[in-house]
């Protein structure tokens, strides 16, 4: 054989198709999202969490007490994407937000698409924007993305 | 009302970019001339293929190229009787370890020509290449593995190598 050197590369994908069961907590939290409404759970001490866990984070003690939140509430934190990438969720520029409903004292973590990140800010107050309800499933993407309340982004 | 949501699809994928790395690139190079190129180790005199460039026992790079023969010996097997989501060969198909002569390490290769109920360690066998005009940098370069007819390798010649 010749003594040639030859470099090859190639573009693989590995993909693994998983289903997985959700348990009854995240399962009314996806079964609220899929009806077009956004639920927690009441922790120790009366604290909402959302999303919802099946265990209180601080005290470890199991949840049960599922409570309708929202839907509005208020950006407590976000940062900017000027330029998405392939996966995330929106193709346009757009903020991750941490979005604390109503009724909630946790925050919740989602997409506020925008021209501008001096349209975003901390404390402004933002509701969902769903999918259309017959391509809900019962997903995160369920909620296309957050939109201001009472106004255009 | 429909039922609660009890499932959630969670799709992993993956997309990268493979570079073999020069000692397999060789191997692979010798797939798109219908050769099997194995490397020897200076020190123990192995021969893997495909190599990884050095020697596993003796942590020594290997840079002896050795080209190797179509035939080769059945080690192990696999008879797969169970569809799964992307198969591409009929089932019951046989998946096979396959010894090359004068090889130190086997690889795996389909096996066909033969019913399932006649496999066994020891076969010998020999690769049938694609058309050369389909020849690439790729073991699907080897269409498959068949019986040669050769009476069975004994045990021994490749107990090493299970």
């Amino acid at each position: 054989m010749a003594d040639e050197e030859v470099h090859y590369s190639a573009d693989h994908v590995l993909e693994y198709p998983y289903v997985r069961s959700v348990g009854p907590v995240i399962g009314a939290f996806l079964t609220g999202l899929r009806d077009g409404k956004v639920v927690g759970i009441k922790g120790t001490g009366g604290k909402v969490i959302v999303p919802p866990t099946e265990y209180d984070p601080e005290t470890g003690e199991e949840t049960t007490d599922i409570v309708d939140v929202g839907p509005e509430g208020t950006v407590t934190s976000w940062s900017w994407v000027p330029k998405p990438l392939r996966k995330h969720p929106l193709q346009t520029p757009f903020a991750w937000v941490l979005v604390k409903f109503d009724g909630a004292d946790t925050s919740f973590l989602h997409v506020l698409p925008a021209a501008d990140p001096s349209a975003v800010s901390t404390g402004m107050r933002v509701r969902p924007e769903f999918i259309a309800e017959a391509d809900r499933v019962g997903h995160v993407n369920d909620i296309r993305h957050f939109v201001a309340v009472g106004g255009a982004v | 009302m429909s039922e609660p949501v009890t499932m959630m699809a969670a799709p992993m994928h993956l997309d990268f970019l493979f570079t073999p790395g020069v000692a397999q690139s060789k191997f692979l190079h010798g797939l798109e001339q219908g050769k099997f190129i194995g490397q020897r180790c200076p020190k123990c005199h192995k021969v893997y293929v495909p190599s990884r460039g050095s020697c596993p026992t003796d942590g020594v790079p290997c840079d002896e190229q050795v080209e190797l023969g179509n035939r080769g010996t059945v080690t192990t097997y696999c008879v797969v009787n169970v569809p799964f989501a992307g198969q591409s060969i009929e089932i019951p198909y046989i998946c096979g370890q396959i010894l090359l002569d004068g090889a130190n390490l086997s690889f795996m290769g389909l096996i066909q020509e033969i019913p399932t109920a006649d496999i066994r360690m020891g076969l010998r066998v020999e690769a049938v290449w694609v058309d050369e005009a389909d020849w690439g940098p790729t073991l699907a370069s080897v269409k498959y593995f068949r019986p040669t007819g050769e009476p069975d390798a004994e045990f021994d010649t490749y107990k090493e190598y299970l």
